[in-house]
């Protein structure tokens, strides 16, 4: 029986319940120093010098600098969408001539203890001259420099005629909405370790996560450095939604400091600086205009939208307003679409990527719009959404659109079943009735729902190396990265599939440039998909090898033989002569005879998968939600988040991503917000202020994971599962708040607030 | 600062424990700068998220907002306590393990020490009373759905084995 669909229990689990685990502070090199930062205590002001004499006086301080003494870096790169202009916009490591946000580093100390540097940042003298802060992106544009503005670019999109749309329109509707700024905020906060090793001229990071390869390659360019002569290494991550696993100042800086000081330098985040300096996401806002034919089908949308990009640009570039645009359209048809994303620096922390990145907005956008149309219309609201799905027949869809620079096909799906099943499940109908009871009681309650297609699997290559060691343990080689969401269990399970080994004996090594030369990393839930597709070919090839081996050994046609439990045995005979896999490994060591007519000796292979096109998995989200008319708190009853996944590897792991990501959605559409004083004086600087769910706030969760519509595009037929349970979240509690309402649309920004519910009931009642 | 340092006498998972520390090292920090006991984790430093809850004499406490000086003479656990390497997991872990209580696993440890706690008190506990006490504690991978889960299933084995 496959291990593939099972429910197995995690790898990772023992370190981590015995307290073993090897986070980043618990990293630590002979002779380290701590660097401590020095941030930007304005918004946005003029840097008109830095005196760190004082700190350099203090016993224990063995360094510090300012941005005149890294001057000659090169500012941090990003990856790159078609959008043009945006590279006068980079961070540079330690900031020169203005601060842009409140957390910039602008000085760094480098001592023997780490409570002697965060004395010293203490003593360093920021003389600051004050400028206006811009905190609204969409407020006009002001200068960034000299010579450039705050709108570096406009992301354009479109296909069809959107103006014979309106002219033909039954309606038309218009809509303002908003989604406040939040982000990941893992557990554990940032780290980087570095230390430079004189004897091989090697330079080691250590506390990375995510995108190894990629910044190992930056580093190296910036640093004038060759990239074999720069490792990075992961050990365990503690949480990475996006932001973690990014290269950030910190990173460089320590680097720099290892080569400059002969000494391993470490750095750890507080909390405070992680909840200013690591990347923010999601500020929005849409002016939206769609029209729609009697029926309400959609004929055009127009959407114009502001995204608030902080201080400066980052790793991502534009990739959120880039997937905001593309993507936006979901599972609709849309005969005619335009839009005109308006990329814009503010002064606050800079922007990116977080879990569902683009699709948490433009969910909450489009399902707000489909409510709108239902209203106006006096249709059912899963009655409009029906009518305007992508019907499965149209599958592969292909859109004039693209994101992430690959054009948008829908592979697979059917949006009008999963309707139906999330319908019957969450029991909407018999909800419907009992909600409407208790509004005759006078209580404020109603139901909400939002539908999404999300994307997965980007490409464009993977490949992993697989080998099996004289014990018949199974090594799996991957450039891929774990950001603690189970990708060693995950892959060992296709691993031990293809190959025909128990799970447990394939050691998974990954997030290290040391051990495989590429790599893409753990982001927009592309491991499963890319790494899972080449851990599959690189499986099936090297069971091959295996039996190709064997056969000569046992005197037997590969053909008939099959590998079960680690074990070459003749098909389905568990009694006669049977053969080890670390006796098929020996067979291939260097030297003995079966090797010679190989390229390469052992029992090891390469496999790469590409993909040009991503996989686009789907899901509804169903609220029920009661509002106190008193405090404006919003409960929420019952939650169903109904997702098809394509194939479920392990389907335990799956679901837990749902929950996990819904928690977060969750946060973000009731209760996390970065907020700004007038000034630009951040107010979410504690877990006291930045309010993220406890279990207290967690409502009743329903999981249905279906596997309707595997991928066509990849062997296992697998799509992504990371980003299922944030994307629809905003759209669903808002849904369910306006109709606790009365369905008037009142529900224009996240988060929904006690204050924002109070203030609509206000309107409502009156 | 001060470099007076302070020598105090503690028991940590059942043996004595002897550090000289100055006045303003946390009980986190003694634990794992000076004791090596790294499964204890800061996630906020100041007392919010709960990834570094300890036992301090059997109770649950923020080892970021205890002093180390603070516990001088008291017996502390920590998650490195609740199995011996190469033993098998206590009841609290194997239920966390069995029940996908855990992803990325930072908060675990906090989680632990805040469960074991509870359910020394009361293995009985009921659920609403549970979820109040869980709520201490914060974690951003799992959405608590299999840790409520863990809790009440190793609640059910220490009765069965009590």
């Amino acid at each position: 029986m496959s291990v593939i669909g099972r429910s197995v229990a995690r790898l990772e689990d023992g370190p981590l319940l015995r307290g073993r685990g090897a986070f980043a502070a618990d990293i630590d090199f002979p002779r380290q120093l701590h660097m401590r930062v020095v941030r930007a205590e304005m918004a946005h002001a003029r840097l008109l010098g830095v005196d760190l004499a004082g700190a350099l006086a203090l016993p224990g301080v063995v360094a510090a600098w300012s941005g005149a003494d890294v001057a000659t870096i090169p500012p941090i790169p990003f990856r790159a969408t078609k959008l043009k202009g945006l590279e006068p916009y980079c961070q540079p490591i330690l900031a020169q001539g203005r601060v842009r946000y409140v957390g910039e580093p602008v000085a760094v100390i480098f001592a023997e203890d780490a409570a002697v540097a965060e004395d010293a940042a203490e003593l360093v003298v920021v003389s600051l001259e004050e400028l206006p802060a811009l905190l609204d992106a969409t407020a006009p544009p002001r200068d960034f420099d000299a010579t450039h503005g705050t709108e570096p670019a406009i992301v354009r999109k479109g296909y069809g005629d959107v103006e014979a749309g309106f002219a033909a329109a039954h309606a038309v509707l218009e809509l303002d909405l908003s989604i406040g700024r939040h982000s990941g905020v893992p557990l554990e906060t940032r780290g980087a370790i570095a230390r430079h090793d004189a004897a091989t001229d090697t330079l080691e990071l250590h506390g990375t996560a995510k995108k190894q390869h990629w910044n190992r390659d930056e580093i190296a360019r910036l640093l004038g450095r060759s990239p074999t002569s720069v490792h990075l290494f992961e050990g365990h991550v503690g949480g990475g939604f996006g932001v973690r696993g990014e290269l950030y100042p910190e990173d460089l800086l320590v680097c720099l400091a290892a080569l400059r000081l002969g000494r391993p330098v470490k750095w750890i985040e507080d909390r405070r600086e992680n909840l200013v300096a690591t990347n923010h996401s999601r500020e929005q806002r849409h002016a939206m205009r769609a029209a729609v034919d009697a029926q309400g089908r959609l004929l055009a949308i127009d959407n114009s939208f502001f995204h608030d990009q902080g201080g400066y640009v980052r790793t991502h570039g534009a990739r959120v307003a880039d997937m905001t645009a593309g993507l936006l359209l979901g599972p609709y048809v849309v005969p005619a679409y335009r839009t005109a994303g308006h990329f814009r620096l503010t002064n606050k922390t800079p922007a990116a990527t977080y879990r569902s990145p683009g699709r948490y907005e433009g969910s909450f956008v489009r399902e707000r719009l489909m409510d709108a149309i239902a209203a106006r219309l006096g249709l059912d609201r899963l009655e409009v959404r029906r009518r305007n799905f992508v019907p499965r027949s149209a599958m592969p869809y292909a859109r004039p659109l693209d994101a992430l620079g690959t054009d948008v096909v829908l592979d697979s799906g059917d949006y009008h079943g999963l309707l139906d099943k999330a319908r019957a499940r969450f029991d909407w109908a018999g909800r419907e009735a009992a909600v409407a009871r208790r509004r005759m009681a006078g209580e404020a309650v109603g139901l909400g729902l939002g539908v999404f297609v999300e994307k997965s699997g980007l490409g464009p290559s993977d490949g992993v190396r697989m080998s099996v060691d004289v014990t018949g343990i199974v090594e799996l080689v991957t450039g891929a990265a774990s950001v603690g969401q189970g990708v060693e269990t995950v892959l060992a399970q296709v691993a031990a599939d293809a190959l025909g080994v128990d799970y447990r004996r394939v050691r998974v090594v990954r997030g290290r440039t040391d051990r495989i030369e590429f790599g893409s990393g753990a982001h927009a839930s592309r491991v499963t998909v890319m790494s899972g597709s080449a851990t599959h070919l690189a499986g099936l090839a090297l069971r091959d090898l295996a039996l190709e081996t064997a056969g000569t050994l046992l005197q037997a046609p590969p053909d008939l033989l099959e590998i079960v439990d680690g074990v070459v045995r003749r098909k389905g005979m568990a009694e006669g002569p049977v053969l080890p896999l670390g006796e098929v490994a020996r067979a291939l060591a260097p030297g003995m005879p079966l090797s010679r007519g190989r390229a390469t000796p052992g029992l090891s292979t390469e496999a790469w998968f590409h993909s040009d096109h991503m996989t686009y998995p789907y899901g509804v989200h169903m609220a029920q939600v009661a509002l106190d008319r008193m405090t404006g708190a919003v409960a929420v009853e019952h939650y169903l988040v109904a997702y098809d996944v394509g194939r479920a590897v392990n389907p335990m792991l799956v679901e837990g991503q749902i929950a996990g990501g819904f928690a977060q959605g969750l946060g973000g559409a009731l209760y996390e917000e970065f907020r700004y004083d007038e000034r630009g004086q951040p107010l979410s600087t504690t877990f006291a202020e930045y309010l993220m769910p406890t279990i207290a706030e967690m409502p009743p969760l329903d999981i249905l994971v279906t596997e309707d519509a595997p991928s066509p595009l990849n062997p296992l037929g697998v799509k992504g599962a990371g980003e299922a349970g944030t994307n629809a979240v905003g759209a669903a509690i808002a849904s369910a708040i306006d109709d606790a309402l009365g369905g008037k649309g009142l529900v224009t920004r996240l988060p929904v607030t006690p204050r924002e519910v109070l203030r609509m009931m206000g309107a409502f009642d009156a | 600062m001060s470099d007076a340092e302070h020598r105090i006498r503690l028991t940590v998972n059942g043996r004595a424990a002897t550090v000289a520390v100055p006045a303003r090292r946390t009980l986190a920090e003694a634990l794992r700068e000076d004791l090596g006991l790294t499964g204890t984790h800061l996630g906020c430093e100041h007392g919010v998220c709960g990834a570094c809850t300890v036992l301090m004499d059997d109770a649950p406490v923020r080892a970021c907002l205890v002093l180390a000086v603070q516990a001088d003479g008291a017996a502390i656990r920590t998650v490195e306590g609740l199995a011996a390497d190469g033993a098998a997991l206590h009841p609290l872990q194997q239920a966390f393990a069995d029940h996908h209580a855990l992803q990325c696993g930072f908060c675990t440890p906090g989680f632990l020490m805040l469960a074991l706690a509870m359910l020394e008190e009361n293995t009985a506990m009921p659920e609403a009373e549970m979820v109040e006490r869980l709520s201490s504690n914060l974690c951003r991978c799992t959405g608590y759905v299999g840790i409520l889960k863990a809790v009440q299933a190793a609640a059910a084995t220490m009765r069965g084995g009590a």
